[in-house]
């Protein structure tokens, strides 16, 4: 992991077992070129293969968190005899990243430093957990070029307001700020911008000791619970809870709790 | 995470180089032991495994077997270095796939429980077995079309009649990898477990089967096998027949009386 170094991205794994990702295109407000976007994709591998990883924490450089795709970019680029193949683009650069961020076996945390607009916002929505410093908003800015929401905000959106405002968000395109964005739910928590990565940093350092099995399980019985019905769901419950008790860390969660201490664990 | 501990008993006097043999209450499990090559079918590994098959399916006291590899990788088809260089005649005479036509004769039921990659020869092996457990990580595929050939061990057959002519088509003339949800769907495979948890349900299902009366397991596979190479006719009438013999055993007249008297039968093989 020491050896990664990135264009577009500042990438470093702290002894707490937190995996920083700073997209940093500060000039572009941090939107995705082709290179973030494969940068993302391989940094989001990195951490799911490294075990000293046991959480990520993403944000952004400078005053945007992610402005979404960058329009001016080449592959986007277009002239009357020549349309771009938008499908292609979001098959390659953008479902990588929301798929990642959603199966990858760890928490992903992010702190919204500034606008997070388009596939930006999107790029919150598939984190975990969202912290927003009070600079934060949120744009789905997609109806503004006449496109259609995408990495995955008409999945992941109405999950979290509501399919109500998920529609009003989408469909006017409108910019919602950090705390209208708290109060519907958008995000856990909105903090003053000075103390925001120090927040970030700390809870992200709190989950990074936590067993990290377990929120890996976590969020595949989230993503099974998402998609089916309620019968397979408990089944695969079951199996999934047959997996965390064989592990080192609930042996230690249990002893601690009859010892009346705190657990240490390791990830196991 | 690249060869599971297996926590049974080793079994077997041979010395396979290839291939891990073991015992577990009376079902056998062979894991393919080639994590290296992504379990690369060799002409070597597969010598081992059919020895290893014929041997278990020579033992009273198994019932079922399950062939597995490990997370990463089912089998990852056959070794391309090694068919490079070969002609047609090198082909026809080094004749490997009738070593394959051999598990085909095996009577004890095997299950596939299958992880990571079942690529060429790796899906064609899980479809020679008669069930197959996967992992939600499982990837099968027919890839051959890619490097100019088509599957050579029963690839177009035993896909077809899994999952239907237009399917097979797709897969094997696009060479494209499918999911173990697709497989699923289309009736290839009969489950799928979380990856820590495929070989536990191959297992369990193996051991479901070895519980049951083994002359009827093996008729049963028989006549199942049957319906793949005769008519309905034909088919039916080995059926019947096969009926018919099943009340020449002991385990039949245990089976039913136990029904009878409501309490578990203790069957013993005859």
């Amino acid at each position: 992991m020491t050896a990664m170094t990135y264009e577009t991205l500042l990438v470093e794994l702290k002894a707490s077992g937190v995996l920083q990702v700073l997209l940093n295109r500060p000039d572009k407000l941090n939107a995705f070129n082709d290179t973030l976007s494969f940068e993302l994709i391989d940094v989001l591998k990195q951490a799911e293969k490294n075990p000293e990883v046991r959480c990520v924490l993403l944000t952004g450089a400078g005053r945007g968190f992610c402005a979404g795709q960058d329009l001016q970019s080449r592959s986007f680029s277009q002239n009357d005899s020549e349309r771009p193949h938008l499908g292609e683009s979001i098959r390659n650069r953008y479902m990588p990243i929301i798929l990642k961020l959603r199966t990858l076996e760890k928490p992903v945390v992010c702190a919204v430093n500034g606008v997070a607009a388009g596939a930006g916002a999107s790029l919150a929505l598939a984190c975990d957990y969202r912290l927003a410093s009070e600079h934060a908003s949120f744009i789905q800015s997609f109806i503004k070029v006449g496109l259609v929401p995408d990495s995955g905000a008409c999945s992941l959106l109405p999950r979290l307001v509501g399919l109500g405002r998920a529609m009003d968000l989408m469909m006017t395109g409108r910019k919602v700020s950090a705390q209208e964005a708290l109060d519907m739910g958008m995000i856990n928590q909105l903090l003053p911008s000075e103390e925001l990565m120090e927040k970030a940093m700390a809870f992200s350092q709190e989950l990074a000791s936590g067993p990290t099995k377990a929120y890996g399980l976590l969020k595949r019985a989230v993503n099974k619970a998402m998609d089916t019905d309620l019968a397979s769901y408990l089944s695969y419950e079951a199996d999934l809870q047959e997996i965390a008790g064989r592990t080192d860390d609930f042996k230690e969660g249990v002893m601690a709790f009859v010892e009346k201490r705190t657990p240490v664990f390791q990830g196991q | 995470m690249a060869t599971a501990p297996m926590k049974c008993e080793q079994v077997g006097t041979r010395p396979y180089d290839f291939i891990l043999a073991f015992q577990e209450d009376n079902i056998g499990i062979i894991q393919l032991n080639r994590p290296q090559k992504l379990n690369a079918i060799s002409l070597d590994l597969m010598k081992e495994l059919v020895d290893c098959l014929e041997w278990m399916d020579q033992s009273d006291d198994i019932r079922c077997i399950v062939l597995t590899g490990n997370e990463k990788a089912f089998a990852a088809g056959a070794d391309i270095e090694q068919m490079a260089k070969a002609s047609t005649v090198d082909m026809l005479l080094l004749d490997q796939f009738e070593r394959w036509d051999r598990i085909r004769k095996i009577h004890t039921p095997i299950i596939a429980a299958v992880s990571g990659y079942a690529l060429g020869g790796g899906c064609e092996l899980a479809m020679t077995c008669d069930m197959i457990v996967a992992s939600e990580t499982a990837r099968f595929g027919q890839p051959e079309v890619n490097i100019g050939v088509i599957p050579g061990a029963g690839g177009t057959q035993r896909l077809t009649r899994a999952v239907g002519k237009a399917r097979a088509m797709e897969l094997v003339l696009t060479g494209r990898m499918f999911s173990a949800e697709e497989a699923l769907d289309w009736g290839l495979i009969n489950q799928i477990a979380p990856v820590e948890l495929y070989l536990d349900t191959a297992k369990e299902l193996a051991k479901t089967i070895a519980s049951k009366p083994p002359v009827a397991v093996r008729l049963g596979k028989e006549a199942i096998m049957k319906a793949f190479d005769t008519t309905i006719e034909g088919g039916l009438d080995f059926e019947r027949k096969a009926f018919y013999l099943l009340f020449a055993s002991e385990d039949k007249q245990e089976g039913m009386n136990a029904f009878i008297e409501k309490r578990s039968p203790v069957f013993k093989g005859r």
